[in-house]
C-alpha cells in the first residue's frame, strides 16, 4: 500500500464511539466465584429449587472437572491467563423491583439507550422492532410485550420466563448445549445473570423483529447473559442481537449462551452485530468474547439462520453452530468478521447433519487489517444416517496491509456416501488499483475503503434486516477507520 | 483550464515524463497519441494524482490551482475525471451506488444539495439514454465480468454522469465495436461544450474522425515531439510514427 494512502487513513482514525461509562448505583455480588456465588445469584433471582441444582451442577463440574484442566487453548488466541476469582460475577442496576412499565425504569438507563441509539420509548411507539434492553447482564426493559403477548408470542428476560413460564424453560434449558458442554459455556450456566427468552407458538409469524441490545457498564464484572428461543411447529422468528461497551483499560470477559430450538416447520434467524469494546490500537482493555451459541433443527423441515457482522471485542471466540437433527432441515451460517489493530477473532460454525436431505450454507467473509489476526474454524460433520446430505462452505478473507493475518480451518467429516461437501477460499487484498479508481470519483480513501470492504460483504449484508444492515455497513467503515498500515 | 509547465514525472525512481509542455483552454478537446510506453497513461494518471507518480519538477495548473498540491479526491471533485485504460473491477459494489456515493461527493463540494436514490435514478436514466445503454450493467457489481468495451462505455457513462470540467480520457476506445464507437462518440460530443475541457489518449484517427480535435500531440519518450491541428492524427495514421524521426519511442 503506498504510504500517502497510510497517512490519509491513519489521519482519520475514530476513537470508539460507544465508550461511555453510565453513572448509576450497582448491586454486585462479592468478587470471586464459590458455590456461594451461585446460591447468591440465584437467591437475588428468587429462582425454584430445580434451577438453583442445575447452577450448582454446572459450577460443580466446571470447578472438579474443567478447572484443573484451564480453560482452552486450541483457538488460534492468545491473552494472559484469566483469574476467576478476581472478577464480580453479579451487578445489576439498583431498583426496588422489576420494572412493569418503561415508566419505573430508572431514566439513567433509558438515557444510556437513547445514546445508543435505541430510544426504548420510540421504540415503543413506533412500529417495527421489539426490544429487549439488557443492561450488565439485567434486563432493563422489554418493549411491545402487550402486542405480542395477544398472539401468544412470549419475549420477555430471562429471569422472568423462569417465573412466568416455568415449564417452557425447564423443558428447553440446556438442552442444546448442556451444562457440560464447554468450559465457557458451563461457567455460564453456573453464573448466568439473565438474557432473552422466546417462545413462539405453532403455527405464528412473528410480526415484527425481536431484538435484545446488550450493553456492559460496570467494571472488572464478567457477564454471563443467557437467551432462549423456541419455535414451536410451522413458526417463524427473526431476532436481533447488538452489543456495545465502555472504554476500559482492562479486559473484561463476556460468555455468553445462546440455545435455539426449532421444531416441525419452524424457522428461526438469529442476526448478530456485536460491537463490544475492542481496546485500543496498542491492544489495551477490550471485551473477551466467549460465546457458544448453538442452534438444534430438532422438527423436520425446520431452519436455522445465523448471520452475524462481528466488528468488536478484543477476542473473539465464537461458532454458532446448527445441529441438523430432522429431515430436510436447513442450516446457515452467514458470517462477517473485522480485526483491526490487536484485535484477534477465531470463529466460524459447526454443522452436524443427522436427519436425511439436511443442507447447509456457510458463508464466512474475514476482513484483517492493522495486526489483526483471523482464523475460520469449521466443521461440517455428516453422520451415517444423513442420507443425501449437502453442504457448501465460501470462506473469503480480505487483508488490508501487510502484518495481519488470516488462516482458515476447515474440518470435514463425512460418514455417508451419499453426501456432498463442498468447501472454496479465496484471500485477497484490496489493491491499490481499486483505491485509486474509487478516490478518482470523488470518494475519500476511507469511504474507499469502506465501500470495498461492503461490497466484499454483500453477500452476507443482504441477508441481515433492513435496519441492521444500513448499521452494520456504517460499523464496517468505522471500525476499519485508519486501518491501512 | 489547464496549464501543464516543464513537467517531470517519476515513477519508482525512474523519470518516464521529461518535460511535458501542454495547454488545454476551456471547451477545447486535444488528442494525446503516442506509441506504446511513450508516457500517455503517465501522464493521465499524474494528472488524475495517483499514488507513486512523483512531479520532480515543473507544475500543473487546473483552473489556476496547483493540481499537484491536490488529493486524488480532492481533483476529482473539482472537477477532473479519468476514464481509465484498465477499469479495475470491485465485486459486490453495483454500478449504482458507486456512482451515487461519487456524484454525492462531487455535488457536496460543489455545495449542491445531495441527491437521494430517486432523484439519482431519475438523473442516471436520462444519461443512460444519451448514451443509448440500458440500466442492466449498472445494477451488476462495478466491471466485475464486463466485457472490454462494456467497461469502456461504463466509464463515459461515469463521465456523463460527473459532468467534470476536464475530462482525461485513456483510450477510451480502445475495445469498442463500431457501433459502439458511433455512440460513444455522439455521447462524448454531446458533453463537449464551453466549460469543459477533454484530453482524448488514443491510437487511433478513427475516433477523432467523430470526436474532432482542437490539437492534436505525439508523446514520444516521455517528451511532447510535435502538436498540430486534425490533420496530424490523419498524416499519423499513413504514415505511422516513422513520420517522428530518430525520436520516436
Ligand atoms: N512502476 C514503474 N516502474 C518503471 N517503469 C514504469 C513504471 N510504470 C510505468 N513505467 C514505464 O513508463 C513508460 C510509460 O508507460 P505508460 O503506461 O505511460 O505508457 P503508454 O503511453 O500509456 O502506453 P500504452 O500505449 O501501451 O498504453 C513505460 O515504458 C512503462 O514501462
Ligand atoms: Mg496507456
Amino acid at each position: 500500500m503506498a504510504s500517502s494512502t497510510v497517512e490519509t487513513l491513519q489521519s482519520v482514525i475514530q476513537p470508539y464511539k460507544h465508550g461511555f461509562v453510565t453513572e448509576i448505583e450497582n448491586e454486585r455480588a462479592p468478587k470471586g466465584l464459590n458455590e456461594d456465588t451461585v446460591r447468591f445469584i440465584s437467591a437475588k433471582k428468587g429462582e425454584p429449587e430445580w434451577l438453583l441444582e442445575w447452577r450448582l451442577k454446572a459450577f460443580r463440574y466446571w470447578r472438579d472437572r474443567m478447572l484443573p484442566e484451564g480453560d482452552p487453548t486450541w483457538a488460534r488466541v492468545s491473552y494472559p491467563k484469566i483469574d476467576f476469582q478476581d472478577a464480580y460475577y453479579y451487578s445489576a442496576p439498583k431498583t426496588k423491583a422489576a420494572p412493569k412499565s418503561l415508566d419505573e425504569v430508572d431514566p439513567e438507563l433509558l438515557k444510556t439507550y437513547e445514546k445508543l441509539g435505541i430510544p426504548l420509548k420510540e421504540q415503543e411507539r413506533l412500529q417495527g422492532i421489539a426490544v429487549d434492553a439488557v443492561f450488565d447482564s439485567v434486563s432493563v426493559a422489554t418493549t411491545y410485550k402487550a402486542k405480542l403477548g395477544e398472539m401468544g408470542i412470549v419475549f420477555c428476560s430471562f429471569s422472568e420466563a423462569v417465573k412466568s413460564h416455568p415449564e417452557l424453560v425447564r423443558r428447553y434449558l440446556g438442552s442444546v448445549v448442556p451444562y457440560s458442554d464447554n468450559f465457557y459455556a458451563t461457567l455460564n450456566s453456573a453464573v448466568f445473570s439473565d438474557g432473552s427468552f422466546v417462545y413462539i407458538p405453532p403455527g405464528v409469524r412473528c410480526p415484527m423483529e425481536l431484538s435484545t441490545y446488550f450493553r456492559i457498564n460496570a467494571a472488572e464484572t464478567g457477564q454471563f447473559e443467557r437467551t432462549l428461543i423456541v419455535a414451536d411447529k410451522g413458526s417463524y422468528v427473526s431476532y436481533l442481537e447488538g452489543c456495545t461497551a465502555p472504554m476500559r483499560d482492562e479486559n473484561q470477559l463476556h460468555a455468553a449462551v445462546v440455545e435455539l430450538v426449532a421444531l416441525d416447520d419452524a424457522t428461526i434467524k438469529y442476526s448478530t452485530v456485536q460491537n463490544w469494546y475492542p481496546g485500543d490500537e496498542n491492544g489495551k482493555g477490550g471485551i473477551y468474547n466467549f460465546v457458544t451459541k448453538r442452534g438444534a433443527c430438532r422438527g423436520a423441515n425446520s431452519k436455522i439462520s445465523w448471520t452475524q457482522v462481528e466488528t468488536g471485542s478484543a477476542i473473539t471466540w465464537k461458532y454458532p453452530s446448527c445441529i441438523l437433527q430432522g429431515d430436510n432441515s436447513v442450516g446457515e451460517f452467514y458470517s462477517v468478521a473485522v480485526t483491526n489493530n490487536r484485535q484477534q477473532a477465531d470463529t466460524g460454525t459447526k454443522m452436524i447433519h443427522m436427519g436425511k436431505n439436511t443442507r447447509s450454507t456457510i458463508v464466512s467473509k474475514g476482513i484483517s487489517a492493522g495486526h489483526g489476526q483471523q482464523t475460520y474454524r469449521g466443521l461440517v460433520r455428516v453422520s451415517p444416517k444423513a442420507e443425501g446430505a449437502r453442504n457448501h462452505t465460501q470462506c473469503d478473507s480480505l487483508l488490508i496491509g501487510d502484518k495481519c493475518g488470516a488462516h482458515t480451518v476447515p474440518y470435514v467429516e463425512v460418514k455417508n456416501r451419499s453426501a456432498k461437501v463442498e468447501h472454496e477460499a479465496t484471500t485477497s487484498k484490496i489493491s491499490d488499483d481499486q483505491l485509486f479508481y474509487c478516490r478518482q470519483r470523488g470518494l475519500s480513501a476511507e469511504d474507499s475503503v469502506s465501500m470495498i470492504v461492503n461490497g466484499f460483504c454483500r453477500e452476507v449484508l443482504k441477508e441481515l434486516p433492513m435496519e441492521f444492515a444500513v448499521e452494520a455497513q456504517k460499523l464496517l467503515g468505522i471500525s476499519l477507520e485508519g486501518s491501512v498500515g | 483550464m489547464l496549464e501543464i509547465k516543464n513537467l517531470h514525472v517519476e515513477v519508482d525512481g525512474k523519470e518516464i515524463l521529461h518535460g511535458i509542455d501542454l495547454s488545454l483552454a476551456a471547451g477545447e478537446v486535444h488528442a494525446v497519441m503516442g506509441p506504446n510506453g511513450s508516457g500517455k497513461s503517465t501522464l493521465a494518471y499524474v494528472l488524475a494524482g495517483r499514488d507513486g507518480y512523483a512531479v520532480t519538477k515543473g507544475e500543473i495548473l487546473f483552473q489556476g490551482k496547483d493540481l499537484a498540491a491536490m488529493s486524488p479526491e480532492e481533483r476529482a471533485r473539482e472537477g477532473v475525471f479519468l476514464g481509465f485504460q484498465y477499469p479495475v473491477e470491485i465485486p459486490g459494489v453495483s454500478g449504482l451506488s458507486f456512482l451515487k456515493a461519487a456524484v454525492n461527493e462531487v455535488r457536496k463540494h460543489r455545495g449542491i444539495k445531495e441527491l437521494d436514490a430517486m432523484e439519482f435514478l431519475k438523473f442516471v436514466r436520462a444519461k443512460l439514454k444519451m448514451l443509448e445503454m440500458g440500466d442492466d450493467l449498472l445494477k451488476r457489481p462495478i466491471n466485475v465480468g464486463f466485457s472490454g468495451g462494456e467497461k469502456k462505455r461504463v466509464e463515459v457513462l461515469q463521465m456523463a454522469v460527473l459532468e467534470p470540467r476536464l475530462a482525461i480520457m485513456d483510450e477510451t476506445d480502445s475495445g469498442l465495436d463500431i457501433d459502439a464507437l458511433k455512440i460513444v462518440s455522439s455521447g462524448i460530443n454531446a458533453l463537449r461544450g464551453l466549460d469543459r475541457s477533454m484530453l482524448v489518449i488514443t491510437h487511433y484517427q478513427r475516433l477523432l474522425g467523430y470526436v474532432v480535435p482542437d490539437k492534436v500531440h505525439i508523446l514520444s519518450g516521455g517528451r511532447i515531439v510535435r502538436s498540430g491541428g486534425k490533420e496530424l492524427a490523419l498524416e499519423l495514421e499513413e504514415k505511422g510514427y516513422a513520420v517522428l524521426g530518430a525520436d520516436a519511442a
